[in-house]
């Protein structure tokens, strides 16, 4: 008899990825954490006298050309960009889910009027929404985040939207309604659990672009201003001694490689464990 | 008394082709109604039309005197209570991320303030679960389950029992056999029958399955292309007045 099972070895391909990344990842929230609780150093505190250092015990990583210890700011940059990414996500996601479900769900005009409404929003490119949302309302974090929900809400309502107009075909959500429940309990009781993992995976995907565009974003000035320490802001901060001291460049530069390198291996983990190859292309 | 009586009901897809054509009959309190009809002969869509999860093009659906085919949600909500539904598949009619008692309890919760139940009784959501499934023959540890561990005719104990927990007057039998093999067929027929008598139902038992529709049916209706060719009592099945379709459907069992 044929053997149709799918080999382990395939099925398993990315669970020790997974495996490391969900651990790497818990240990930089942890050392996040500690040094929000234990500060060795203000990491605002300029020392004109201790600047660009190289490594040392008080200084594991130097400080920079301020004097600042760089190990304090790359973790409290770390918490901001990788915190203000989550952030950037879950309102994302607080307004995509819903309108996707209601979208799906109710189809007819509703649905016609709220898609026309998404295709409005994803006919500008993210950068784009980012660079005009700073000029009209100056630069800083909280307007950069802005400008990732305005673009990013959209493909989770279209994901959401797709899931739930076949999910809603079938009989047990018409049985749903033939027991009264309400369109509001249908969408959060029955078809919500459907759409949960999908979400998930695509999220975990994004979280990846997400700190790549915060950065980046703010390496061009645009995103959170000196002298907040953030990935992208300290990489723009060390851009004048590339040559003296490259290391205050690498040490951020590979912070952001390795976060969102991280993610991504988060991200196949999590679409391998919940089988949805078909519907989240990465 | 009249339950549940239909006029000239009409219904079609965009095709403009008839699923429904012209259709109309009664079924009173108490009665198994059998329909038979081949696939594709808009049995299906009747029923969908019937519970209004379809809406109609014209004609009337009547329940209890009541003209409810253009009935909004709101005003329809007393009349879900009393009619339900059991579809052909069991698989697509139960929620596959939801447990079992999940999936059993929806039609209670919803109208737990408006009825007095008579054969069941609510104490706890536990023991309710269990007194529905004990109702329908299956083990109490099922509610814990989700539905893809269980068989097919387990499953279709389970929509059973999810249909008759707020005792409703009507019960809509689309096909509740045909995705099932022979013995759970005739268990599943005996379990409808035992349950009609001790909950006080009304049946409209829709089917292909001429001898299953005729164990259980006080009158029988054929059904083709969207029409009512023949409608008969029981023992008038072998009447040399049957329409000729009729007498083809016998010839088959």
């Amino acid at each position: 008899m044929k053997d149709f099972s799918i080999p382990l070895s395939k099925k398993n391909k990315h669970s020790w990825q997974g495996a490391v990344a969900f651990v790497v990842v818990a240990a930089a929230l942890a050392g996040a954490i500690y040094t929000f609780f234990y500060l060795r150093y203000d990491p605002t505190l300029t020392n004109m006298g201790g600047r660009l250092q190289g490594m040392s015990m008080e200084h594991p990583l130097g400080t920079d050309h301020l004097g600042r210890d760089v190990l304090t700011r790359l973790f409290l940059g770390g918490q901001q960009t990788i915190g203000y990414s989550f952030l950037a996500l879950l309102a994302a996601l607080m307004i995509g889910v819903p309108f996707g479900l209601v979208s799906g769900y109710k189809r007819g005009w509703v649905d016609r009027m709220f898609m026309r409404i998404a295709d409005g929003f994803l006919a500008f490119p993210d950068t784009i929404v980012a660079i005009v949302l700073s000029g009209l309302l100056g630069p800083g974090i909280g307007n950069l985040v802005l400008a990732i929900v305005m673009v990013k809400w959209v493909s989770y309502a279209r994901l959401v939207r797709s899931s739930v107009l076949s999910e809603s075909q079938k009989e047990y959500v018409l049985i749903a309604r033939t027991n009264g429940l309400s369109s509001k309990k249908i969408m959060v009781k029955h078809l919500f659990p459907h759409i949960a993992g999908h979400v998930l995976v695509l999220a975990s995907l994004d979280l990846g672009k997400i700190i790549l565009l915060i950065s980046s974003l703010s390496y061009i000035g645009l995103g959170a201003q000196p002298p907040t320490p953030e990935w992208g802001a300290m990489l723009n901060d060390s851009r004048p001694y590339f040559q003296s001291m490259p290391s205050l460049m690498i040490y951020p530069g590979l912070a952001i490689v390795i976060v969102v390198l991280l993610t991504n291996m988060m991200g196949d983990y999590l679409r391998d464990r919940f089988d949805v190859k078909k519907e989240v292309q990465s | 008394m009249t339950l549940l009586a239909v006029q000239q009901l009409m219904k079609s897809y965009g095709t403009g082709k008839l699923a429904v054509n012209n259709l109309s009959f009664e079924l009173n309190r108490g009665e198994c109604l059998g329909l038979v009809g081949e696939s594709g002969c808009g049995k299906s869509t009747l029923a969908r039309c019937l519970l209004k999860v379809e809406e109609v093009d014209s004609g009337s659906i009547f329940f209890k005197g009541e003209a409810i085919e253009r009935y909004t949600e709101r005003q329809l909500h007393p009349y879900r209570r009393q009619m339900q539904i059991v579809f052909q598949n069991p698989s697509a009619a139960l929620n596959p991320k939801l447990k079992i008692k999940d999936s059993l309890i929806d039609p209670y919760s919803q109208f737990q303030k408006e009825i007095e139940l008579a054969h069941f009784s609510y104490t706890s959501k536990k023991a309710f679960i269990k007194q529905l499934l004990e109702a329908v023959e299956l083990p109490e540890d099922i509610a814990n389950r989700y539905p893809h561990e269980l068989s097919g005719g387990q499953k279709q104990r389970v929509t059973i029992a999810r249909a008759i927990s707020i005792e409703p007057e009507l019960i809509v039998l689309d096909e509740p056999t045909a995705s099932l093999d022979v013995i759970s067929q005739g268990a599943v027929l005996d379990l409808l029958t035992e349950l009609r008598q001790t909950l006080n139902l009304s049946y409209l038992f829709i089917s292909h399955d001429l001898a299953a529709v005729n164990k259980l049916s006080q009158r029988i209706m054929v059904m083709k292309e969207g029409k009512l060719i023949d409608q008969f009592s029981r023992d008038q099945l072998f009447s040399e007045k049957r329409h000729p379709y009729t007498k083809e459907l016998i010839s088959i069992f």
